[in-house]
């Protein structure tokens, strides 16, 4: 979902931040993506390619970690994995949950020369 | 050499949206965020919400789509402040076209101000808008699989509008299974059954809407 305008913004934080650096050359860019983001890697790396083009990030690696989905039991304060379809808590059977982990999208770091 | 950038790529709408969120705060306006599948009946539900609260609550209204002003002049017609949004292609209203159209709007004299979302039960769940409460609206013609299909999205509801009740005869639809896959998502999720046309549960709705407005 809108991984044209998020690689965009991807590419822009991290232009931004190897100016910081005084960076010649952008060797790696290490991202978070969580499974419940919505966003899809293999379109990602579509874009950058495209988008990266005539930039000191072009032709850098791009290194997803993927963050499984996890929750929060708001009953008993248990912490699980959550399955598809079923989010109630597996300890106490409770289904009022918080989402933990699984949302995530974004950059942990940049390798840089 | 490897340098740390740890930035939310998707942090510059959500700074927004506490800033929309703030301004709202300041305003004393109840901010409510309308989602659902295209012709679910976003606009239907806000325009019979305002018809109930005529001179008891003032309300406004954002309106997003695409392209077209069909619902903001029909919501005009009810004579409550409404601002259009077009997105031009944009599948979601963000915080910055939000903010944008809290800048046009007389926050002031609105109690109550619906922000109706793009047609869509994906891409609104990810962009936060800066609202009090998450409304998904859900109809008897799309299935009782919804919940199961968009779990993220419900989820992220605050309650769920059962909407067009009065097709049920006509098309196939389990309340059972509506409500069980819900649940699963969500235990604490309220499901309220109404049809805009009858105006079957919409006491139930209003009531439900005024309880949030006080409680907060």
């Amino acid at each position: 979902m809108h991984e044209l305008t998020v690689t965009q913004t991807m590419l822009d934080i991290v232009l931004e931040q190897a100016q910081k650096a005084h960076a010649r050359k952008v060797g790696a860019i290490n991202l978070v993506i969580g499974e419940l983001s919505g966003f899809v890697e293999d379109s990602v790396r579509f874009y950058f390619g495209f988008l990266a083009k005539d930039t000191i990030a072009e032709g850098a690696a791009l290194n997803f970690k993927s963050v499984s989905p996890q929750a929060r039991c708001r009953g008993c304060g248990n912490t699980f994995a959550l399955k598809e379809f079923d989010w109630s808590c597996p300890r106490c059977g409770g289904g009022d949950v918080e989402i933990t982990a699984g949302k995530e999208l974004s950059i942990e770091s940049i390798d840089v020369e | 050499m490897e340098v740390k950038v740890l930035k939310n790529i998707l942090g510059a709408n959500e700074q927004l949206a506490e800033k929309n969120r703030a301004l709202l705060d300041e305003n004393k306006v109840f901010a409510v965020n309308i989602m659902a599948s295209p012709g679910a009946g976003k606009t239907s539900l806000i325009l019979e919400t305002i018809k109930r609260l005529k001179g008891k609550t003032r309300v406004g209204v954002i309106e997003g789509d695409v392209s077209s002003s069909v619902d903001a002049e029909a919501v005009s017609k009810e004579g409550v402040p409404v601002i259009q949004i077009n997105t031009g292609g944009s599948c979601h209203l963000d915080a910055n076209m939000v903010a944008n159209a809290l800048a046009s709007l007389p926050l002031a004299d609105i109690d109550l101000l619906f922000v109706e979302n793009v047609g869509n039960l994906i891409c609104p769940a990810g962009f936060a808008l800066g609202e009090q409460r998450k409304v998904i609206i859900s109809s008897i013609p799309e299935g009782d699989d919804k919940p199961l299909k968009y779990p993220v999205m419900f989820h992220e509801a605050d309650v769920v509008v059962l909407n067009k009740t009065d097709l049920l005869p006509y098309v196939r639809f389990s309340l059972d299974a509506f409500s069980r896959a819900l649940k699963g998502i969500n235990e604490k999720l309220e499901i309220i059954a109404v049809s805009c046309t009858s105006g079957q549960g919409l006491d139930d709705w209003v009531s439900w809407l005024e309880k949030q407005m006080t409680a907060r």
